[in-house]
């Protein structure tokens, strides 16, 4: 399915990154996985790949940093020769009350989460352009779309993802690089494992599905939508939330 | 001289599908060679290749007709 083609995903070591790489992979790409701390993991994803008979290479590097992420596009093109699909994963949180919020916990994560976004599509759109071929995949949030209490950096930065993934849509369509989102709802990772008991019943109570998604619910809409199959989609935010926002 | 200016006309000739005749220094890429804004920043990619140099987004923003590229370029080259 998606065999000979290039993939970055972005903090690619664990959670719904790691499954989305490892779906790519499944899948026939080779794929350079970018992450920022986590280089044992990071490995680990990489001989996992490695063993599904494709090329795999891991990166470090701060997805907002550009002369970082221009090396590791670099990279990816040196090592595979081009860059078919980028997944732009790289999220962190910094929750806080918005009084309580410190301007700090504000910046790193608009920074990571928004900015990061920007950087590295910017890096790949060089090649994209001469390739006339191009899949970019923005990984948003749920909540981005609805909002939620104590999350008003990350949501902002969602939110703002999902704007910046209609712009370069449309920048983009004359191109033949097509840009998506996903919303993932609750999906079960390291970031959900945190919640107390209580309020993962309330979460529970919100989903017309009543169950938490796993990370491979996300990473098989991602391997769709970059695949030949989503040719004619643009610009658009898929839900991954078990229906919790409509 | 001619040697810039023809290796610049020929790459525009081929990216945007425009008449040799029409590529002239005064030449403005908006207005007489019909690109668009991402049709620019297109052609100053292949340039950069072209001429293996860096062109800066600032400077990049500066070049509305094919003169000022082939200066931009000759300048650098010194």
């Amino acid at each position: 399915m998606l065999e000979g083609k290039s993939a970055i995903v972005t903090g690619g070591s664990r959670g719904i990154g790691r499954a989305i790489a490892l779906e790519l992979a499944k899948r026939g790409a080779n794929v350079l996985v970018n992450y920022a701390g986590s280089e044992a993991k990071a490995q680990a994803v990489v001989e996992e790949m490695e063993a599904l008979g494709v090329r795999a290479i891991k990166f470090q590097a701060d997805v907002a940093n550009e002369s970082e992420v221009k090396e590791m596009v670099k990279t990816a093109i040196d090592n595979f020769g081009s860059v078919d699909i980028l997944v732009n994963n790289a999220g962190i949180t910094r929750d806080n009350l918005l009084m309580r919020m410190k301007e700090t916990e504000f910046d790193e994560v608009i920074n990571t989460n928004l900015k990061g976004v920007f950087v590295c599509t910017k890096a790949v759109t060089r090649q994209m352009m001469k390739q006339r071929f191009g899949k970019i995949i923005n990984v948003a949030s749920i909540v981005g779309v609805s909002g939620n209490p104590g999350q008003a950096n990350y949501v902002a930065a969602k939110a703002g993802v999902i704007g910046l993934t209609k712009s370069a849509a449309k920048e983009l369509a004359s191109r033949n690089i097509l840009v998506n989102a996903v919303a993932p709802g609750f999906i079960s990772t390291d970031m959900t494992d945190a919640l107390t008991g209580e309020q993962r019943e309330g979460m529970l109570s919100l989903i017309p599905l009543a169950k938490l998604g796993e990370p491979e619910d996300v990473a098989k809409v991602v391997r769709f939508l970059a695949s030949d199959d989503a040719n004619y989609i643009t610009g658009q935010t898929i839900h991954i939330d078990g229906g919790m926002v409509m | 001289m001619a040697d810039v200016f023809d290796r610049v006309k020929e790459i525009i000739v081929d990216k945007l599908d425009v008449e040799e005749s029409k590529v002239t220094m005064e030449a403005s890429f908006k207005d007489d060679l019909e690109a668009d804004s991402l049709d620019v920043v297109e052609l100053v990619m292949e340039l950069e290749d072209e001429f293996d140099m860096e062109i800066a987004d600032e400077e990049a923003e500066k070049i509305n007709t094919v003169g000022d590229a082939v200066n931009y370029i000759k300048n650098l080259q010194g």
